[in-house]
C-alpha cells in the first residue's frame, strides 16, 4: 500500500555514526608536564602538595579511605600539624575560623562517606560567608565508585551546590596540579570552599611529584580592578550627594581593605555602617561609625539607609537581613555597589552604579580618583544622624536580680576592649555580641552570617586559637548552639588552647523563643530545654575549667577569673530568660518599621508555658 | 515571538566530568526553569556547547546569565536574541496515514514543509522535520489528524549568524 509518490529519502534514521560518549576524564588541569620529580605514592603527593602550598596546620579525622594519607601525615609530622577534631563538622568550622582569623586558606580532611558528609554544613557555611577553605576527602577506590561500597558517598555530587568548585581526582598524575588549583580557586576572586575527593587507590598509586609553577584557568579570570569610568562616576556621585552612607561587608575583610575604607570614609566624611560580616572592618570607636546595620542593627544605621540619598556598598551583598522589605529598601537612595562577584550585582537590589572588582583595589581607586576634592561637611546629614544617635542609642533594661545578657557583653567589652578574637554561635547571644563586642580589627570577628550555623562558634574559636598561638580567643555562645559542637572541648583541652567560652545560658533557644513571643502569641513550641546539662561539670569532665555566675554581683569576677585562667574555660552565665534582642526589624518589614526596646521590660515567660 | 520571556542561551563549557551537572544543578537550586537542553561537542576538543532554553523576565535572565558565567569552567554565555541567530529542532514522527486520503494529505504536508520520509511500512510512515520550534508545533498539529503513533523531538540548537552577515541583512532590510 505504499505510495510511489512519496519518495524515500536516502538517509535512514539512526544511520549517522555514533561518535561515542563524551570524554569523562575527571581532572585535566594542566597540560602534561614532563615528570621530573621524585616518584611518590599519591598519599605523599597530597602531603607534599599541602606543604608546598604553605599549609602547616590542618584539621581532620582519619578513616579507612584516607588511611594512606594519614600514614604520610604521620611521617611528615615535623613539617605539618594535624589537629584531631572530635567530629568532622568541627574540622570544617575550625578551618573556617583559622582562615577568617589569619587570612590564609584553612584546610580540613575527612574520610569517605560519613566523614565527608559531616563536612557539608561547614562547606555550606564557608560558601555563604565566602571563606577560603580546602577540604580533602578520601573516597572508595576507583573500581568501587558507584557500587554502593562501604562508606561510599557521592560527596562531589552532594557538595556541588555548596562549594565554589570541587574535584574527583581519578588519576594520581593529576593530584598535585589539582591540589594547587584547589587552593588557587579557594582564595582568589570571591573566596570560598573547595573540595578535593581522592579515591583510595589514587593515594596508593605512584607518580613523580611535580609541583606546577602556576595555575591558569581560561574560563576563570576574576576582575580585580574596577572600571575607571565607573570609578570616576562613583566619585562624582559621592562628592555631590550630601546624605551618603558607606555600607561595608565581608568583602572588606576578605580583601583586607580596612585601611582603605577608613581613608575613604575620612576623606569624604562618610557615615559608616558594617554588616554582621563586616564588623571590625571599621574602628568601632570612630566618630563616623554608626554601628551595625540590619535586622538587629542600630536605629541610626538603619535609618541612615532609609533616609540616605546615596548608598555606597563595598563588599556586601544586600542580604535580606540587611535590606528588610525590598520594595521599601532605601527608596530615595542612589546605590553604588562594589563587589568582586558580578552575580551579586542586581541580584536582589537594583543598583545605579555597579563596580565589579576587589574591595581593596577599588577603594584605593576611589581614593586616587578623589584628587584634591575637599572634604564635604555634610552638616545637615551629620546633624540628623547625631540626633538619632542621641535619641535612640542601643539600650537595655539592666536588672539587679538576674544577669542581663547584654550586661555580659558590656562587661566583656570593658574587660577586653575588643582586642581578642571573638567567635560566636548563632542566636540571640550572637546579636548581642555583634551589638556590643567592639572587635578592633576585621579578622577578630568570627561569626556564621549567611548560613546561621549553630555549632560554628566553638570549633571556629579553636581554629583561630590554632592560628594565633598564645592568644586568648573568645567564644560567645548560647546553651543551644554550644551543645551542637560541644565535643570540640576535647580538642581544645587536648591542644591546651586559650579558648574562653562565654556561655549565655537562658535555658532557652532564645531567638526562636523571641519570635514565638512576638509573632506566635507566646506559644513557646519546643524552645525550652527541660533537661539541660550542668555546663560546669561538662567543662570539668572534658578537663577544662568550668565557672558559673548566677547573680549580677558575681558576673564581673567570673569573667575576670575566666579570662585570666590559662587554658580552655567555660563560663556558664545564667542570664535572664525573657531578654529580647532590640532593635529589631521584623522579617519582611522596612527599615523605618524598626522596633526599639520597650520602655517597660517584658514579662518573664511563665515556666508552665515552657512545657 | 509571542513568548517574550523565552530565552535561548548558548553556553561554552569545558568538556569535563560533572560540568553539565553543575549547570543543571544551578538551575534547579536557584529555582530557574529549563525548557530544553542540548549538549554536544564543539570543534575545540576540550569544549562542549550547551544550548539551553529558559524562561524569565529581564531580571531573572540577567541573574541566570551571571550565575552560569560564574561557574568556573564556563567560558562563555551567549544570550541569543531576535533575528541574529538560527534555531533548529529535530522531530521524528511515526504517523499512521492509514487511508489513501490520509496519504494524500501527508504528501501535501511534506510538500509544504521540508519534512522527509525516513521509512514507510505497510501501516504508515516515519517522517522527520528539522525546523524552528514553532514550525515543528504546527507540523505536528497538521499530522495529528492522520494519527501520530509516537513522536520524539530534540531540544533546539541555535547558532548566531556571523556578525558581518547580520549587519548585511540589517542593511538590506533597511
Amino acid at each position: 500500500m505504499s505510495s510511489a509518490r512519496i519518495r524515500l529519502s536516502g538517509t535512514q534514521a539512526g544511520s549517522a555514526p555514533n561518535e561515542g560518549p563524551k570524554s569523562t576524564q575527571a581532572v585535566r588541569v594542566e597540560p602534561p608536564v614532563a615528570p621530573v620529580g621524585e616518584t611518590m605514592r599519591g598519599a605523599q603527593i597530597v602531603v607534599e602538595s599541602l606543604i608546598k602550598e604553605g599549609v602547616d596546620l590542618l584539621f581532620g579525622y582519619p578513616g579507612g579511605a584516607i588511611l594512606h594519607v594519614y600514614d604520610e601525615l604521620h611521617k611528615a609530622s615535623d613539617r605539618i600539624r594535624h589537629i584531631l577534631v572530635r567530629h568532622e563538622q568541627g574540622a570544617a568550622h575550625a578551618a573556617e575560623g583559622y582562615a577568617r582569623s589569619t587570612g590564609k586558606v584553612g584546610v580540613c580532611m575527612a574520610t569517605s562517606g560519613p566523614g565527608a558528609t559531616n563536612l557539608v554544613t561547614g562547606l555550606a557555611n564557608a560558601m555563604m560567608d565566602s571563606t577560603p577553605i580546602v577540604a580533602i576527602t578520601g573516597q572508595v577506590a576507583t573500581n568501587l565508585i558507584g557500587n554502593d561500597a562501604f562508606q561510599e558517598a557521592d560527596i562531589v555530587g552532594i557538595t556541588r551546590p555548596c562549594t565554589k568548585y570541587n574535584y574527583l581526582v581519578k588519576d594520581v598524575k593529576d593530584l598535585a596540579a589539582t591540589i594547587k588549583e584547589a587552593f588557587y580557586v579557594a582564595r582568589t576572586g570571591r573566596p570560598g570552599p573547595v573540595l578535593v575527593d581522592i579515591p583510595k587507590d589514587v593515594t596508593w598509586n605512584q607518580f613523580p611529584f611535580v609541583w606546577p609553577d602556576s595555575v591558569d584557568i581560561p574560563s576563570y579570570k576574576p576582575t580585580v580592578r574596577g572600571h575607571p569610568l565607573q570609578v570616576k562616576k562613583a566619585v562624582d556621585l559621592i562628592t555631590r550627594t550630601d546624605k551618603a552612607v558607606l555600607y561595608i561587608g565581608g568583602g572588606v575583610v576578605n580583601s583586607g581593605a580596612s585601611d582603605e575604607i577608613l581613608e575613604l570614609a575620612e576623606r569624604l566624611n562618610l557615615p559608616v555602617t558594617p554588616t554582621l560580616m563586616g564588623l571590625g572592618s571599621f574602628p568601632p570607636g570612630h566618630p563616623q561609625y554608626l554601628g551595625m546595620l540590619g535586622m538587629h542593627g542600630t536605629y541610626t544605621a538603619n535609618m541612615a539607609m532609609a533616609e540616605a540619598e546615596l548608598i555606597i556598598n563595598i563588599g556586601a551583598r544586600f542580604d535580606d537581613r540587611v535590606t528588610g522589605r525590598l520594595d521599601a529598601f532605601a527608596t530615595r537612595a542612589k546605590k553604588i555597589h562594589v563587589d568582586i562577584d558580578p552575580s551579586s550585582v542586581n541580584k536582589s537590589v537594583k543598583v545605579d552604579l555597579p563596580i565589579v572588582g576587589d574591595a581593596k583595589t577599588v577603594t584605593r581607586q576611589l581614593i586616587e580618583a578623589l584628587g584634591d576634592t575637599p572634604r564635604p561637611e555634610r552638616t545637615e546629614w551629620w546633624s540628623r544622624l547625631r540626633g538619632m544617635q542621641r535619641d535612640f542609642p542601643l539600650k537595655f533594661h539592666d536588672r539587679t536580680d538576674v544577669i542581663m545578657p547584654q550586661r555580659v557583653l558590656v562587661e566583656l567589652a570593658d574587660l577586653t576592649k575588643g582586642k581578642y578574637i571573638c567567635s560566636t554561635d548563632v542566636g540571640q547571644h550572637q546579636m548581642w555580641a555583634a551589638q556590643y563586642y567592639p572587635a578592633d580589627s576585621s579578622r577578630k570577628w568570627l561569626t556564621s552570617g549567611g548560613l546561621g550555623t549553630m555549632g560554628y562558634g566553638l570549633p571556629a574559636a579553636m581554629g583561630a586559637a590554632m592560628g594565633h598561638p598564645g592568644e586568648k580567643v573568645l567564644c560567645v555562645s548560647g546553651d543551644g548552639s554550644f551543645q551542637m559542637c560541644i565535643q570540640e572541648l576535647a580538642t581544645c583541652v587536648h591542644e591546651n588552647l586559650d579558648v574562653k567560652v562565654i556561655l549565655l545560658n537562658n535555658n532557652f533557644l532564645g531567638m526562636v523563643r523571641q519570635w514565638q513571643e512576638l509573632f506566635y502569641s507566646r506559644r513557646y513550641s519546643e524552645v525550652g530545654m527541660k533537661y539541660f546539662p550542668d555546663f560546669v561539670k561538662i567543662a570539668e569532665a572534658y578537663g577544662a575549667t568550668g565557672l558559673r555566675a548566677e547573680k549580677p554581683s558575681e558576673l564581673r569576677a567570673v569573667l575576670e577569673q575566666g579570662l585570666n585562667t590559662p587554658g580552655t574555660v567555660v563560663m556558664d552565665l545564667i542570664v535572664s530568660k525573657e531578654a529580647n534582642v532590640y532593635p529589631m526589624i521584623p522579617a519582611g518589614k522596612a527599615h523605618y518599621e524598626i522596633v526599639m526596646e520597650p520602655d517597660v521590660p517584658t514579662e518573664a515567660p511563665e515556666p508552665r508555658e515552657l512545657a | 515571538m509571542s513568548e517574550t520571556n523565552r530565552h535561548v542561551l548558548s553556553i561554552l563549557v569545558e568538556d569535563r566530568f560533572g560540568e553539565l551537572a553543575r549547570i543543571v544543578g544551578l538551575f534547579a537550586g536557584r529555582g530557574f526553569n529549563i525548557d530544553s537542553l542540548a549538549v554536544n561537542r564543539t570543534l575545540e576538543p576540550e569544549m562542549s556547547r550547551v544550548v539551553l532554553v529558559t524562561r524569565g523576565d529581564a531580571d531573572v535572565i540577567e541573574q541566570i546569565i551571571k550565575q552560569v558565567n560564574k561557574l568556573l569552567r564556563v567560558r562563555k554565555v551567549n544570550h541569543l536574541v531576535g533575528a541574529h541567530h538560527f534555531e533548529r529542532e529535530l522531530c521524528v514522527v511515526n504517523v499512521r496515514a492509514a487511508s489513501a486520503k490520509a496519504e494524500e494529505e501527508l504528501e501535501r504536508i511534506l510538500r509544504l514543509t521540508s519534512a522527509r520520509v525516513l521509512a514507510h511500512y505497510t501501516s504508515g510512515f516515519t517522517v522527520e522535520l528539522t525546523s524552528t520550534p514553532d514550525e515543528i508545533d504546527s507540523f505536528l498539529e497538521r499530522l495529528r489528524p492522520l494519527g501520530i503513533r509516537d513522536m520524539v523531538r530534540s531540544a533546539p540548537i541555535a547558532l548566531s549568524k556571523p556578525a558581518a552577515e547580520t549587519d548585511a541583512a540589517a542593511e538590506s532590510a533597511a
